[in-house]
């Protein structure tokens, strides 16, 4: 009965979020995080030696392990706020998303508690990789098929391969 | 004596004492001096959040004891609730003691409707000394109903903070330097939000709707009150409520406080500002209460709004209902009358 009046009453006061700040600290944070990405597989190839197909891993598994770390500690959710959309987007907020999970479940026990809450956010992240994974490659095969795309060679594959790993 | 669609009236209803717990976030705020225990560990010794908020209640509920000088035996009947599902930390608090107990929820106004509930018993000679309790737990309520606690998706400002803290109250019918002295039961009003990020807005028209209708019932006008205390419309939803009442007649801004804004301090993350059953609990039983007893207010609106959805609701692309409950405060000479 009432509804029209009041949410014309509410549209007044809305407060618009400040979408262009918001993309641009997400952009400088999110990049910074790539920055430091970049300076481990530098690290990684020219200080420990590492070949070119493997630093990647060696680096993702390092952020990972940054993140994790600084979520345990209480401090990932901090940069989080701060960064906008520049801490959750990348791997290290997907890390952030499984760690912050367990350690939700923890007093749930182990079962019942870690393992099974962890996935609770990750969860949906992994559902739409593997779909848009099959699409995506549905599409090459047929774009492929009917001479569009050219076909992937065996050292290719293998790269990719190696990077998904 | 009711009056009006849903007003009540009462002549035998007085706070006999109140205690409160907090967390660290509202000891450091600017009503930190008001409170009684405070809680810097916000697993406060326990292993769980549930197991915390549990203890918190159990703590106010003991310091009541200890300030009144009773035992859960002295006690007719309690009314209590907070924010989790089936009431665990009020129902696991509640089996320690010897107490009929009724749980109570209507969200961020659990506290108002208890007091309201208690106030009915005590009128009517159902009982003596009626206790209301209700709490809530930031880390509980992000479990409940948002995300991990240590999850790093940001939150925009609409957001509101849960806050952790257990308030108690021991009404009585023997007259004592508080009164409470009416009451307005809230129609459940949904204006039609669906942002659960964006409490404030949600819950205006219900605190408006209550609020027009109490002082209409009751026949006084706004200034009848030194303050009317919404909790917890936050920054939102405050100045919403002003012009939703402006409409109605009735200017409430140079009165009007929300128990959110006034629990923290605006440098504290709060985005716009508190909320959560112990908010307006704390904010009422602590600070509240403590002006009332040493007159620095006199007569004083309590209004608690709460927004009744729960996390799978919202996802269905429900809106948001939300009701209000409105408690009018006195202070009182003792043997004096009015």
């Amino acid at each position: 009965m009432k509804t029209n009046q009041y949410t014309r009453v509410i549209k007044k006061h809305e407060a618009k979020p400040s979408y262009f700040k918001n993309m641009a600290t997400a952009f400088f944070f999110g990049g910074l995080v790539c920055l430091i990405g970049q300076s481990f597989l530098w690290l990684y190839v020219h200080l420990f030696n590492v070949a070119e197909e493997t630093a990647p891993t060696y680096m993702l598994v390092t952020l990972i392990l940054i993140a994790s770390v600084l979520t345990g500690l209480g401090l990932y959710d901090q940069f989080g706020q701060v960064s906008k959309a520049g801490g959750f987007v990348l791997i290290t907020g997907f890390a952030n998303s499984l760690t912050a999970s367990a350690l939700e479940g923890k007093s749930e026990g182990i079962v019942q508690g870690i393992a099974t809450q962890m996935f609770k956010l990750a969860g949906a992240v992994i559902v739409f990789a593997v779909l848009s994974g099959f699409f995506f490659g549905l599409l090459r095969y047929f774009l492929v098929q009917l001479g569009i795309a050219p076909a992937l060679d065996h050292q290719t594959v293998t790269f990719l391969m190696e990077v998904v790993r | 004596m009711k009056l009006g669609r849903s007003s009540y009236q009462f002549e035998h209803v007085y706070v006999e004492t109140s205690a409160t717990v907090v967390g660290e976030m509202e000891a450091t705020g600017p009503l930190g001096h008001y409170f009684d225990v405070k809680g810097f560990d916000p697993y406060f010794g326990k292993k769980s959040w549930e197991q915390a908020e549990m203890r918190m209640t159990e703590q106010a509920i003991e310091k009541i004891f200890e300030k009144a000088g009773i035992s859960d035996t002295d006690l007719d009947v309690a009314f209590g609730g907070d924010l989790v599902n089936q009431l665990v930390p009020t129902h696991y608090a509640m089996r320690m003691f010897d107490v009929p107990f009724v749980g109570v929820y209507s969200a961020c106004a659990t506290a108002i409707e208890s007091l309201i509930l208690a106030s009915t018993f005590l009128e009517n000679n159902m009982a003596n000394r009626a206790l209301t309790v209700t709490s809530s737990h930031t880390n509980m309520a992000e479990k409940q109903f948002r995300m991990p606690v240590e999850y790093g998706g940001p939150k925009g400002d609409t957001s509101q903070y849960t806050a952790t803290g257990s308030g108690a109250g021991l009404l009585s019918r023997t007259p004592s330097t508080i009164k409470i002295e009416a009451a307005t039961l809230g129609i459940i009003i949904d204006a039609m939000q669906k942002n659960p990020a964006d409490m404030g807005s949600a819950m205006a028209p219900a605190a408006s709707h209550t609020i027009s209708r109490h002082l209409r019932e009751l026949g006084r006008p706004a200034d009848y009150y030194d303050l009317i205390v919404t909790g917890d419309l936050a920054s939102i939803g405050s100045p919403i409520l002003v012009d939703l009442l402006k409409q109605e007649g009735y200017d409430i801004k140079s009165r009007h406080k929300d128990c959110g804004n006034l629990l923290y301090d605006v440098h504290q993350p709060t985005f716009a500002g508190g909320s959560g059953a112990g908010c307006v609990s704390i904010v009422t039983l602590g600070y509240i209460v403590e002006m009332l007893r040493t007159k620095q207010l006199n007569k004083v609106l309590i209004v608690g709004t709460g927004a009744l959805l729960n996390s799978a609701i919202v996802t269905q692309k429900e809106t948001i209902p939300c009701i209000a409950h409105a408690v009018a405060l006195s202070s009182h000479h003792v043997g004096g009358g009015h």
